[in-house]
């Protein structure tokens, strides 16, 4: 069993600036939340002999770093596909490239995470399926391999309202999955030790067979055309009196705004 | 001409809210540009369901959804089989359905995709995307490359649009989809187990104008009841922060932030609630924040615009009372 884990490195959380160019700086970035839950099952997935997790994400080099955390909690290698070409990708270009690297690892099972912290789009995972003609679960709340006649299959349970499904198809799949899979571990120090002798194999675009003049800022299908830091909220005015005065405080203050 | 194309999903019986605020979306930029529109609607009776959506767009087309095949495999095989993407403009909702086909449809089209999108309009030089990123730290704006005439698939954000109708109805029409060129995209899923979810109407906080958010300092399923009181009295709906979550006192549905959703009430009430990054980016746009908390220091206290200090559960109860007295009094 090979499961590859798409783990983005996005700036972090909080911190996110533009650049003059209107581009997310990215010169510090931490592996994207959505991510690790993802990681942290595949991880109790493929416990046997013989299974393995890797990583894969499309970063600049400054994205090394969330990558050395994904196999300090236990990746055993990680593809890192890392090309000045690929600067201001626009989501069809991301697309192509993570498509044509997973049709390189080779995955049973390929798994995204919910959204990207910084691209928000909440779209990758289904657009990568629909690319690799890989059948699609989403919203995963958990998350079982299973025999099927003897076919390994995965079979995904989705919470619908206070409702839910469980659904199943035949290897290989692609499953996209939510917090509700469980808090994920946080790196031992074993794994970060093991973590410096593992892999990190970097591929540029030209290694996956793609033009890099159809990649990246130059390609890009849709454009930035401005960006406005709205003001920050100021801070709060503060209500320090007993329940009852405070009660009416509140009350007068929204009748004020014309929300009661 | 193109044409501004919108795809909403049915239920019970009709269009789904999202779907007829995109329809009153894509009449409002068609109007503007020129350009005709249209509403695809996919799912069970879809020419009934269709109806609905007549009073927003001149033109509505209906699909009859597969049975045991993802709502998202057959709106995509409509879409590919009416919609020239080179040319006309795709609206569709952020709602897991909606992100589903529109990931679909670039991943085998390549079509221009934009998300997030708080606004859509037509100026001069073509169609014009808002985006809010970062919870709302950036607002931006965007184009297809290209400019004038050129298509694309927008993600529009839910609330972004009130509904109004045209006047004049429109029509409906069937259409079946095309070949099943998208097999693999359903692929052979089998559903093992089906629990529906029960009918309880608990109000979506998307669309809430009143959110009362719950955490860590709510303690417990208890707490919440004293929130979901406050809640109705305002007419509002009841969110939480992961920690709330992560305890299992409330749905994962009813989560706000990075991992949860993104709101934007007119007043968020935040109750034990101590202001991580994670949560803020879901509420940082609400018109007015108030906050609940026996900290005088909780970092909610650098963007909420009223902190009261104090013990939730002797406060929230107070202000139920006090905002059932002040409605009764104003009648
Ligand atoms: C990748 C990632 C994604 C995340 N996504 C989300 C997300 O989507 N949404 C989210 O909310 N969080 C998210 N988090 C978690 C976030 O970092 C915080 O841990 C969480 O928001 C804290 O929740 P809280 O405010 O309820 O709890 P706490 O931080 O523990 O705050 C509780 C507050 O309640 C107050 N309090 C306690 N008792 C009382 C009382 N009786 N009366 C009044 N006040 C009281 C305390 O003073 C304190 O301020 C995420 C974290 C990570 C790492
Ligand atoms: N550049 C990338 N590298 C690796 N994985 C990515 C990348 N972009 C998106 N993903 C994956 O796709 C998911 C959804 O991202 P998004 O559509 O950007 O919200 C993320 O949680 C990741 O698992």
């Amino acid at each position: 069993m090979h499961i590859v884990v798409l783990v983005k490195p996005v700036p972090v959380v909080g911190t996110e600036h533009l650049d003059g160019a209107y581009r997310t700086l990215r010169d510090t970035l931490e592996l994207n939340g959505n991510d690790e839950y993802m990681l942290e099952r595949a991880l109790r997935l493929t416990e046997a002999d013989g299974d393995e997790v890797s990583l894969l994400a499309m970063a600049p080099a400054t994205g090394v770093d969330a990558l050395r955390k994904g196999l300090a909690i236990g990746a055993a290698r990680a593809h890192h596909v890392v090309d000045d070409a690929l600067e201001g990708s626009d989501i069809r270009s991301t697309v192509s490239v993570l498509g044509a690297a997973i049709g390189r690892v080779g995955a049973d099972l390929v798994f995204a995470g919910a959204a990207s912290s910084d691209g928000a789009g909440a779209v990758v995972g289904a657009a990568l399926a629909a690319r690799l003609r890989l059948p699609y679960l989403a919203d995963a709340a958990d998350i079982e391999l299973v025999d099927a006649a003897g076919a390994a299959a995965v079979r995904v349970r989705r919470p619908m309202g206070s409702g839910h499904e469980v659904v199943q198809v035949d290897l290989p799949a692609l499953v996209m999955g939510t917090q509700l899979l469980g808090e994920p571990r946080y790196p031992s120090l074993r794994g970060i030790m093991a973590a410096r002798t593992r892999e990190i194999i970097t591929w540029s675009v030209a290694d996956l067979g793609i033009d890099p003049a159809t990649v990246g800022g130059g390609a890009a299908t849709t454009q930035v055309t401005s960006a406005v830091v709205p003001p920050e909220r100021g801070a709060a005015s503060v209500v320090n009196l007993p329940p009852d005065q405070a009660a009416e405080a509140v009350v007068d203050f929204l009748a004020g705004r014309g929300l009661i | 001409m193109g044409t501004i194309w919108t795809v909403s999903r049915v239920t019970a019986g009709g269009s789904t809210r999202a779907g007829l605020e995109l329809a009153t979306l894509a009449r409002t930029i068609a109007e503007a540009g020129g350009q005709d529109a249209a509403a695809i609607i996919v799912g069970p009776d879809a020419a009934d369901a269709g109806a609905s959506l007549t009073a927003f767009v001149p033109r509505v087309l209906a699909a009859e959804s597969v049975a045991g095949r993802p709502w998202a495999a057959t709106a995509t095989q409509v879409v590919l089989d009416v919609v020239d993407l080179g040319r006309d403009v795709l609206l569709v909702t952020a709602e897991p359905e909606g992100l589903a086909l529109a990931g679909f449809l670039v991943g085998v089209t390549e079509a221009p995709l934009l998300v997030n999108a708080t606004s859509v309009r037509w100026d001069a030089d073509g169609l014009s995307i808002g985006m809010s990123a970062y919870g709302g730290r950036l607002e931006t704006q965007s184009r297809f490359a290209g400019g004038r005439g050129r298509g694309g698939i927008v993600v529009v954000r839910p609330g972004a649009i009130t509904a109004t109708s045209a006047g004049v109805p429109g029509t409906v029409e069937m259409v079946v989809p095309g070949a099943d060129a998208l097999d693999a995209l359903a692929g052979d899923v089998t559903l093992v187990e089906h629990v529906p979810a029960a009918p309880e109407a608990v109000m979506a906080i998307e669309e809430a104008r009143i959110v009362v958010g719950g955490g860590r300092g709510v303690g417990g399923p208890e707490g919440f009841h004293l929130l979901r009181e406050l809640a109705d009295a305002l007419g509002g709906a009841v969110g939480a922060t992961r920690a709330a979550v992560d305890a299992g006192w409330i749905d994962y549905g009813q989560q706000i932030g990075q991992t949860g959703k993104t709101v934007r009430p007119d007043l968020y009430l935040a109750c034990g609630i101590s202001g991580a990054i994670q949560h803020k980016v879901g509420v940082q746009t609400a018109g007015t924040i108030v906050a609940i908390d026996r900290d005088a220091d909780a970092p909610i206290r650098e963007f909420a615009d009223l902190l009261v200090v104090g013990d939730l559960f002797d406060v929230v109860p107070a202000l139920t009372d006090a905002v059932r007295a002040r409605r009764a009094a104003s009648g």
